[in-house]
């Protein structure tokens, strides 16, 4: 056995300083870790895989099988032809629109109610929040028919404004569950530096809690955002002009009664999979670590 | 007169953070949960509220004799007796085992395991009932009968009560466990190395280290992931919805599908809405009866 050997900088060492071998156990351990991961990305990834086949073959009208789908000839054809069928590119701008304005007040809101139960006292604040907390259990879906009438009370029915005010009011109880727990865990000792210096609530809000939060903010966002792209039950009982449609229902649109032309419509689902996946693959970085007010207090 | 005063200042001094979500909340979610109650004492009419019949509770009756409601509410529960743990257990796993230290390629794998978390459900449901198609030329057919040979037919999935519920169950999983493992991973990176360290110190290392420090620290992202997966199951609805549409004969549905039909297919909203209270009735009891496991997480070292 070697013992003269140089340690790498930062490889794992035992006490006399030269580098641990890893035993053939360890890497027997990780081959067969590395080989369970890559057979579960066969399980996570499959499904996806063969509806990008199915999207990329033609002449689909009939399900088609497994060895139609290896042998015949690949296009982007449908790609094109979604694209350009059934208003599918103004309904997908709608929801771009709709899902963005949302995301971003959504956000707004959030954060603030989120520090409202963060950090002021007032009487009744955590029957409130149970209340609140309640209010996300219990599933909502009948409640679209007050939420109708209300709309149409303040005439607002068939309008962006009526339906964005439905998500976001519906969206406040979640988002401020999980944003209240980030402001709780930044110390307050953060907050003197600004009181020092004459700053009110609203400054301590902006200039502390918003910044080290932005991680959790941008998580949520993401979810925000996808969750709207993803509605369609009251997209479709709020928005009655058809110009003004939103995605989802343009993908019904592409099952047929009689027959669904299985290249086009999963073409079209690949399209509207596309803005969600593109968001995350770009801020996944600045996904959720707990700990981040680490270190932001000295001592 | 000291205390009310100054509740009042701590009122006006929150009222500019909290009120407007405040309201929006009361309008928009807590007002039709109350209306919801309210208008399951009538035969509901929505085009003319004031021509609904009052019912007392008729509605009710009906409920409890309807063998369908029962039939949803064994879905719901087995819904979450199946998903719950199925996704808690594999995505600890995915997670501890990313977590590895010899691990290579983290930030890929976490991606991955991810994407059907972010993927829209109405493109996944879909996706699933295409892919569970009956006949060989299904791709899950194909695989089991055809290739690996287990099955001797194919399996008509969607058409008898219960493969429709494993096909609902293998996707409500295989959507969710990206999410368990991306919080466990959170939750196990952020236990500072500086434990590991003194541990290796004191001479403790691989599994002891893991029952000793890794397994305690989890236990309040454990509280927060499972209040997720328990909630996330009972507001199941658009797989059902769309994948099966309750059916075979009713024998699939949700207690939120059946009590969507009764709603927007019927149009009978009073009986939905009866439905919609016996529901939150059950959430009520059983999450008053778990009061302990609420409240925010502190994690002390």
């Amino acid at each position: 056995m070697n013992t003269a050997v140089p340690a790498k900088p930062g490889a794992p060492t035992n006490r006399k300083g030269t580098p641990n071998r890893p035993s053939s156990a360890k890497r027997m351990a990780s081959w067969l870790a590395h080989i369970v991961l890559i057979l579960g990305i066969g399980f996570v990834i499959g499904p996806f895989v063969y509806m990008i086949l199915t999207s990329i073959t033609t002449d689909n009208f009939s399900l088609p099988s497994p060895q139609k789908l290896l042998n015949s000839e690949k296009t982007l054809v449908n790609y094109v032809e979604a694209w350009n069928k059934n208003n599918f590119s103004s309904y997908f701008v709608n929801s771009l629109f709709v899902s963005s304005a949302t995301m971003i007040l959504s956000l707004s809101l959030a954060c603030t109610t989120a520090y409202a139960f963060a950090r002021f006292p007032f009487p009744g604040k955590e029957f409130l929040f149970k209340l609140f907390l309640f209010s996300m259990f219990v599933p909502a879906i009948l409640n679209i028919i007050p939420q109708f009438t209300i709309i149409k009370s303040l005439g607002l029915v068939d309008t962006y404004s009526g339906l964005i005010l439905v998500y976001i009011s519906t969206g406040v109880v979640g988002s401020t569950f999980f944003l209240r727990g980030f402001f709780e865990r930044i110390p307050t000792e953060l907050e003197e530096s600004i009181v020092i210096d004459g700053g009110n609530r609203w400054t301590i809000f902006r200039a502390i809690y918003i910044p080290l939060s932005l991680p959790a903010i941008g998580t949520l966002g993401i979810f925000a955002f996808s969750g709207t792209w993803d509605e369609f039950i009251l997209a479709l009982t709020l928005i009655k002009t058809e110009a003004q449609r939103t995605l989802p229902i343009a993908l019904q649109l592409f099952r047929g009664q009689y027959a669904t032309y299985y290249g086009l419509f999963f073409a079209a689902s690949m399209m509207a999979l596309m803005p969600i996946i593109a968001i995350f693959v770009i801020f996944q970085k600045q996904f959720v670590n707990p700990n981040l007010s680490e270190g932001s207090v000295k001592g | 007169m000291n205390r009310v005063s100054r509740g009042l200042k701590q009122y006006i001094q929150v009222a500019p953070f909290l009120a407007l979500g405040f309201i929006m909340t009361c309008v928009f979610v807590l007002y039709p949960l109350v209306k919801g109650i309210h208008i399951s004492f009538f035969e509901y009419k929505v085009i003319k509220p004031e021509q609904s019949v009052f019912l007392g509770f008729d509605n009710y009756k009906k409920l409890f004799n309807d063998p369908n409601v029962w039939v949803a509410f064994r879905n719901t529960v087995l819904f979450a007796i199946v998903t719950v743990p199925g996704q808690w257990v594999l995505g600890i796993l995915a997670a501890m085992i990313i977590n590895l230290q010899f691990i290579r390629f983290k930030v890929f794998f976490r991606l991955v395991y991810y994407l059907p978390v972010i993927s829209s459900w109405i493109v996944v449901s879909y996706l699933f009932q295409f892919l569970f198609s009956d006949g060989s030329s299904g791709i899950v057919n194909y695989l089991l009968t055809d290739v690996l040979r287990v099955t001797k037919e194919p399996v008509a999935w969607l058409q008898n009560t219960w493969s429709a519920n494993i096909v609902i169950w293998l996707l409500s999983i295989w959507k969710g466990v990206g999410w368990v493992m991306i919080m466990y991973l959170a939750a196990l990176q952020s236990i500072p190395k500086s434990l590991y360290e003194a541990a290796q110190i004191d001479g403790a290392r691989g599994p002891t280290a893991f029952i000793h420090i890794t397994l305690p620290l989890m236990r309040t992202m454990t509280a927060y992931v499972v209040i997720n997966l328990i909630i996330g199951a009972f507001q199941a609805f658009i797989q059902v919805f769309l994948i099966t549409k309750g059916g075979p004969l009713d024998s699939t549905h949700l207690v939120n599908t059946y009590m969507f039909k009764h709603a927007f297919e019927y149009f009978d909203f009073g009986y939905g809405a009866a439905i919609s209270v016996m529901l939150g009735l059950l959430i009520f009891v059983i999450t008053y009866g778990n009061q302990r496991t609420f409240g925010k997480e502190r994690i002390e070292y």
